[in-house]
């Protein structure tokens, strides 16, 4: 029990920090005095724009998109029983990058680009979930099957869309389709939709540890399991969709966060949640912040970051899982 | 039916079979079961394979729906109850037991106090006690911290059987419980079987093994591959013609402490009597 004492403040303490680093890192690099004096309420003209319009606002955004992810696909994980399913490789990504791209093309405003996602994100739940119950019972593996299967039709159909796209407005949707934070505006609403997910989830841990044993476990242990398994689904899709309008489509955040965790803090939801939350936030703030930096002026899409670390971390997962 | 039907002092059924036919997917109706299953009884399954036992434990723990008939859980409809209200009264040991996750065996236990606790509720001090006391009662005292992927089949099996006993049901449901067990330890499991129903409690088992069904199961169910089942004391069931009809298998019978016992009359048996 002094191991959840000690990480969640450990994380908390690290959150803080790759906050101050992205604010402190860029074009015009800033001392952590004069960071501080900024976030404190002093400090130059020109500092507190480049820090409190731009560079906190992204820094924000990147945490809440890195937190959401990392609960998306912790949630999935437990949810097929199976530690590589998170949202890009189940499809929900690529649902909500294709009712974005669509609302993009057919020229709606913001709130609209949001609530497409969200829609192809919940539509991509249904089809893969749908689909997986088929005649017979759910199994994992066929759950995520259906889920490879889905995400490659979606990838076909984002294909389709660029190639039909006005080559004006192909850039911005390449961009947005590899993960970019450039465009996020205000991070609000990523938060406040990953603090409720957080506070909602944590008194299902326990039921989301039983149901980790197997449903039918789950079920002789009191457990509902289907209601749970729906909500679950749908949280995921929230989480996913919420991400996914930040961020566009940022890969291996979910499945390689709540992972590692795992492998340093066991598999108990109550604290692998909330951990999943703070170092998803904290991977993609540092992301994010190399993203700016690595080739400045040039930016790169964050999800170039993240894949170039995720590529390897998955395959050694699956060379290491027999 | 059972005799216990007639004693005037039997005590209130735990969970009623009305007409029950359990749904085994592409087969035809079994017979209706009608029988109680009492506090204090311990209720033996014994079938050929693919007789549906397993389906009839999973249906009696509320975990499938019933083709026909219904099953009462002290009185109540079983399909109505909250399943939470169900697991504090039915504890079920699966055959298989599904490991996605890494998990030490203590967190294993403890997961059978998940019907008594709230959702914001951590496990208290006494439930870590329950949990202990069911890996002492197992022979797993000192494994706590193991990850169960490092276990046998053996210790996974009785871990299984330990969480049941921190759930601390009434009725236990019992799949195969002595599955992968040694000798010792399928004597062990089922004195632990047999004292909880001493206690009280009642328990349901399917096995294998019809010489351990004899010493330690008071009533028995036979059900039959063609979807008939007959039921009784074990006394009335353990007939030879009845179990080779069962199995399918001819049976050489004898006696040991006055327990009946059974063994599959085979070409060694034949040779051995010719010597």
């Amino acid at each position: 029990m002094s191991r959840p004492a000690l990480v969640l403040p450990i994380l908390l303490g690290a959150a803080g920090l790759s906050l101050g680093i992205a604010v402190a890192l860029g074009s015009v690099p800033l001392t952590p005095t004069e960071t501080l004096a900024v976030l404190t309420g002093g400090g130059e003209p020109l500092h507190r724009t480049l820090i409190l319009e731009l560079r906190l606002p992204r820094a924000l955004a990147a945490f809440a998109t890195g937190g959401l992810l990392a609960v998306a696909g912790a949630l999935m994980q437990v949810l097929l029983r199976n530690p590589l399913a998170d949202p890009y490789v189940l499809g929900l990504s690529g649902g909500a990058a294709v009712g974005a791209l669509l609302s993009m093309l057919a020229g709606l405003g913001m709130a609209m680009v949001s609530g497409a996602a969200f829609a192809g994100a919940l539509l991509s739940t249904l089809i893969v979930f749908g689909l997986a119950h088929g005649t017979g019972s759910w199994t994992p593996t066929r759950l995520l099957l259906t889920g490879v299967v889905v995400a490659a039709g979606w990838g076909a159909f984002i294909s389709f869309l660029l190639a039909v796209s006005p080559t004006t407005e192909l850039p911005g949707m390449l961009y947005w389709l590899m993960g970019d934070l450039s465009h996020a505006h205000s991070p609000w609403p990523a938060w406040i939709v990953l603090v409720v997910v957080v506070l909602v989830a944590m008194p299902l841990g326990r039921s989301l540890n039983v149901l980790a044993r197997g449903p039918l476990q789950a079920a002789a242990l009191g457990v509902a399991v289907r209601p749970l398994e729906w909500t679950l689904y749908g949280v995921a899709a929230l989480v996913t969709a919420t991400a996914v309008t930040m961020a566009g489509s940022v890969g291996f955040v979910g499945l390689i966060v709540p992972h590692m965790l795992r492998l340093v803090l066991g598999n108990d939801q109550r604290l692998i949640l909330p951990a999943s939350a703070l170092a998803g936030g904290i991977l993609l703030t540092l992301a994010d912040t190399l993203a700016r930096t690595l080739i400045a002026p040039q930016q790169l899409p964050v999800g170039v970051i993240t894949a170039m670390l995720g590529v390897p971390v998955f395959l050694y997962l699956l060379y290491r899982s027999r | 039916m059972t005799d216990s039907r007639l004693l005037q002092s039997a005590p209130a059924p735990l969970l009623t079979l009305m007409d029950l036919v359990v749904d085994i997917p592409g087969r035809g109706d079994g017979a209706p079961l009608n029988l109680d299953i009492r506090a204090g009884q311990c209720w033996g399954i014994l079938g050929p394979n693919g007789a549906g036992k397993s389906t009839l434990l999973h249906t009696l723990a509320g975990l499938r729906p019933p083709r026909r008939g219904t099953i009462r859980l002290q009185g109540q409809p079983l399909g109505q109850l909250p399943r939470r209200r169900i697991a504090r009264l039915l504890g079920m040991v699966f055959q298989d037991h599904q490991d996605g996750f890494p998990a030490t065996v203590l967190e294993t236990a403890l997961i059978g106090r998940h019907p008594y606790l709230r959702p914001w509720e951590m496990e208290s001090a006494e439930d870590h006690q329950a949990a202990l006391k069911a890996l002492r009662q197992v022979d797993l005292a000192g494994m706590e911290t193991r990850l169960i992927a490092t276990l046998s089949g053996g210790e996974r099996q009785r871990l299984a059987i330990a969480t049941a006993l921190t759930q601390d049901p009434r009725i236990f449901l019992l799949d195969e419980p002595t599955n992968h067990l040694d000798l010792h330890h399928q004597v062990a499991v089922l004195d632990i079987v047999r004292r909880a129903v001493t206690e009280g409690r009642s328990a349901v088992l399917t096995l294998h093994d019809v010489n351990l069904a004899a010493r330690y199961c008071d009533h028995l169910l036979l059900m039959y591959p063609g979807g008939e089942a007959c039921w009784g004391t074990t006394r009335e069931m353990l007939v030879p013609n009845a179990l080779e009809r069962l199995y399918g298998q001819a049976l050489v019978t004898g006696e040991v402490e006055g327990v009946p016992v059974f063994f599959p009359r085979t070409d060694l048996t034949e040779l051995s009597k010719a010597d």
